[in-house]
């Protein structure tokens, strides 16, 4: 059986042929030429401008939408929301409210970051710290920050000191999580040169764990700003009845409360373009000088 | 002179060292009662297959694992830390920090020990970049390098803290023939110019005769002492020659030897 399948198979020798040798001439037009491409190729390139055209789009959809609908107390057309925008800006309180908002969002987040900084020093550098955070974040992570509200409320009075406590809940495990498992994938190599080069403890962690996790660092960041973000116009919404001053979660529920439906949208419109700024602006300018040009992230 | 060599106190002594080190399962032990001495000027390489624990042992010298027995004296001293006077140039290629450029690198470790002013140690890096002619490439981040510009770097970064030992570890392994053939003579003609103490580990045995001027040949897992050996009569216009290949067969056999016996070992190990 064997023998006569092998016996079947018939060895082509190649041909023989003769060896030789090429004087290598200059290259045509084909080869070396380059050509340039068009406006609308090149305007195509840049990401902004493809996402500005999807905006656009979504803008005309809405406003198509909003005037078959004619119900501007269930959805307002574009047009009166940048409007009632218009308004809330120059003669309402929009930007005041804003204003609040971010400050108290800038406090809990700094806070955040900076307890967020200790724990993963720690874990970083003692096994008993990384157990308690590891077991900390497993713990508190999926529990949702505004969930914590009502003990807060009780503990810190209604306030600014409550709606702190709740945004560094919601930055604190979201950026610990992501720079403790950026710290744990540096390479052995990475960390053998760091030390090598003469780094030990604090500056250890500074000039060699912080820059080389820096791109899972910068993915906390962006979502521990998301968290907050969202949990604090949430939490606004729950008790900015009884705050001093109220922010921009404040804004859309007394809108809400009066029927002013165009001012609704008009709030959520700023939350939406706040979001954007800082992720398209902030982050973006973050990520161009740092890992993008280290040839972390493409 | 050559009454002195062995009246002189060598640099690096290593002296009956046994390294181990655990892994989830087990605790293995990478090399069994090594000793060796590397007199100031020399290039030490040590050879072996993979796996019979050169890399372990480079790794102990710098300083990133003690010995379970035995001891380690650089110039006298016991080595118990990393530090600054045995810097490592690794294989892979991500021993860079991306976040620096060239200069960047070469200096970091020349700020971080706080060895000169900043002023002083930009110069001197400087002169040690034009010395592995990447003077053009200063600026530029690791990321836009080729592999042979990158361990031409971290060659650059180790050699200006003028280290009392340079460690390799297969600095050229992970490079294309061409380009490993090119870093070698560099490297020779850098030791020319410069005239450092070298330890390199490599598991090629031409590279080993190109590279050193004293080779330990090592035994595969667990490392042991086979031969010590001098090649500092072999060079590159030596390549094909009759010399160079008898050398080359005397240590393939030595290594190749040993392969049986291991094979033979785990044959009645097994049954």
């Amino acid at each position: 059986m064997v023998d006569t399948t092998a016996q079947r198979i018939v060895r082509m020798e190649p041909p023989r042929r003769p060896e030789r040798m090429v004087e290598l001439d200059t290259m045509g037009a084909v080869g070396d030429a380059a050509r340039p491409l068009s406006t609308a190729e090149r305007l195509l390139q840049i990401t902004g401008v493809r996402r500005l055209i999807v905006v656009l789009v979504l803008c005309l959809a809405w406003q198509l939408y909003a005037m078959w609908l004619q119900n501007n107390l269930l959805f307002p057309t574009l047009g009166e929301t940048l409007e009632a925008l218009y308004d809330a800006v120059f003669n309402g309180p929009l930007v005041q409210r804003t204003l609040t908002s971010l400050q108290i969002l800038l406090t809990g987040y700094a806070a955040g970051l900076a307890i967020a900084g200790i724990f993963t020093t720690l874990a970083i550098t003692t096994r008993v710290g990384t157990d308690f955070l590891s077991t900390l974040t497993a713990m508190f992570n999926p529990l949702p920050a505004i969930a914590l509200l009502p003990l807060a409320l009780l503990w810190f009075g209604l306030g600014a000191k409550s709606l702190v406590f709740v945004i560094i809940h919601s930055v604190l495990w979201a950026v610990a999580l992501n720079t403790h498992s950026g710290f744990t994938s540096v390479s052995p190599t990475l960390r053998m040169a760091g030390q090598n080069c003469g780094l030990r403890g604090i500056s250890y962690v500074a000039f060699l764990l912080v820059p080389a996790a820096f791109p899972s660092i910068l993915t906390g960041l962006k979502i521990g700003w998301a968290f907050a973000w969202r949990t604090l116009i949430a939490a606004e919404l729950v008790f900015g009845v009884s705050s001093r001053s109220g922010g921009l979660g404040w804004f859309i529920f007394e809108n809400r409360n009066q029927l002013e439906i165009p001012s609704v949208f008009a709030g959520l419109l700023t939350v939406i373009v706040i979001g954007l700024l800082v992720e398209s602006v902030i982050f973006r300018s973050i990520e161009n000088v740092t890992i993008r040009r280290w040839g972390m992230q493409s | 002179m050559a009454g002195e060599s062995t009246t002189r106190a060598p640099l690096l002594a290593i002296d009956n060292v046994t390294l181990q080190y655990k892994t989830e399962q087990h605790l293995v032990t990478a090399t069994y009662r090594v000793g060796f001495e590397v007199y100031e000027g020399e290039r030490f390489v040590l050879l072996g297959p993979s796996g019979c624990g050169k890399s372990t042992l480079l790794k102990a010298v710098a300083g990133f694992m003690q010995p379970v027995e035995g001891q380690m004296r650089l110039a006298g001293a016991p080595i118990e830390r990393p530090g600054s006077d045995r810097m490592m140039v690794f294989q892979e290629f991500d021993q860079l920090l991306p976040w620096k450029t060239v200069l960047g690198n070469v200096l970091f470790p020349l700020l971080n020990n706080r060895r000169m002013p900043k002023a002083e140690a930009t110069e001197h890096a400087r002169a040690v970049i034009a010395k592995v002619n990447l003077s053009k490439f200063e600026n530029v981040y690791p990321h836009m390098l080729s592999g042979g510009m990158k361990q031409r770097v971290a060659i650059a970064r180790a050699l200006a803290m003028e280290p009392k030992v340079l460690l390799m570890d297969e600095p050229f392994a992970a490079l294309d023939a061409l380009t490993r053939r090119k870093m070698q003579e560099e490297l020779k003609a850098l030791w020319d110019d410069v005239g450092f103490t070298v330890l390199f580990v490599t598991h090629s045995i031409e590279e080993a005769l190109l590279v050193g001027s004293r080779i330990l040949v090592m035994s595969p897992h667990p490392g042991r002492v086979k031969a010590e050996l001098n090649a500092d009569h072999l060079g590159f216009t030596d390549i094909g020659t009759p010399a160079f290949e008898k050398v080359h067969r005397r240590i393939h056999d030595l290594l190749f030897a040993d392969k049986i016996e291991t094979a033979l070992a785990t044959e009645t190990h097994n049954g």
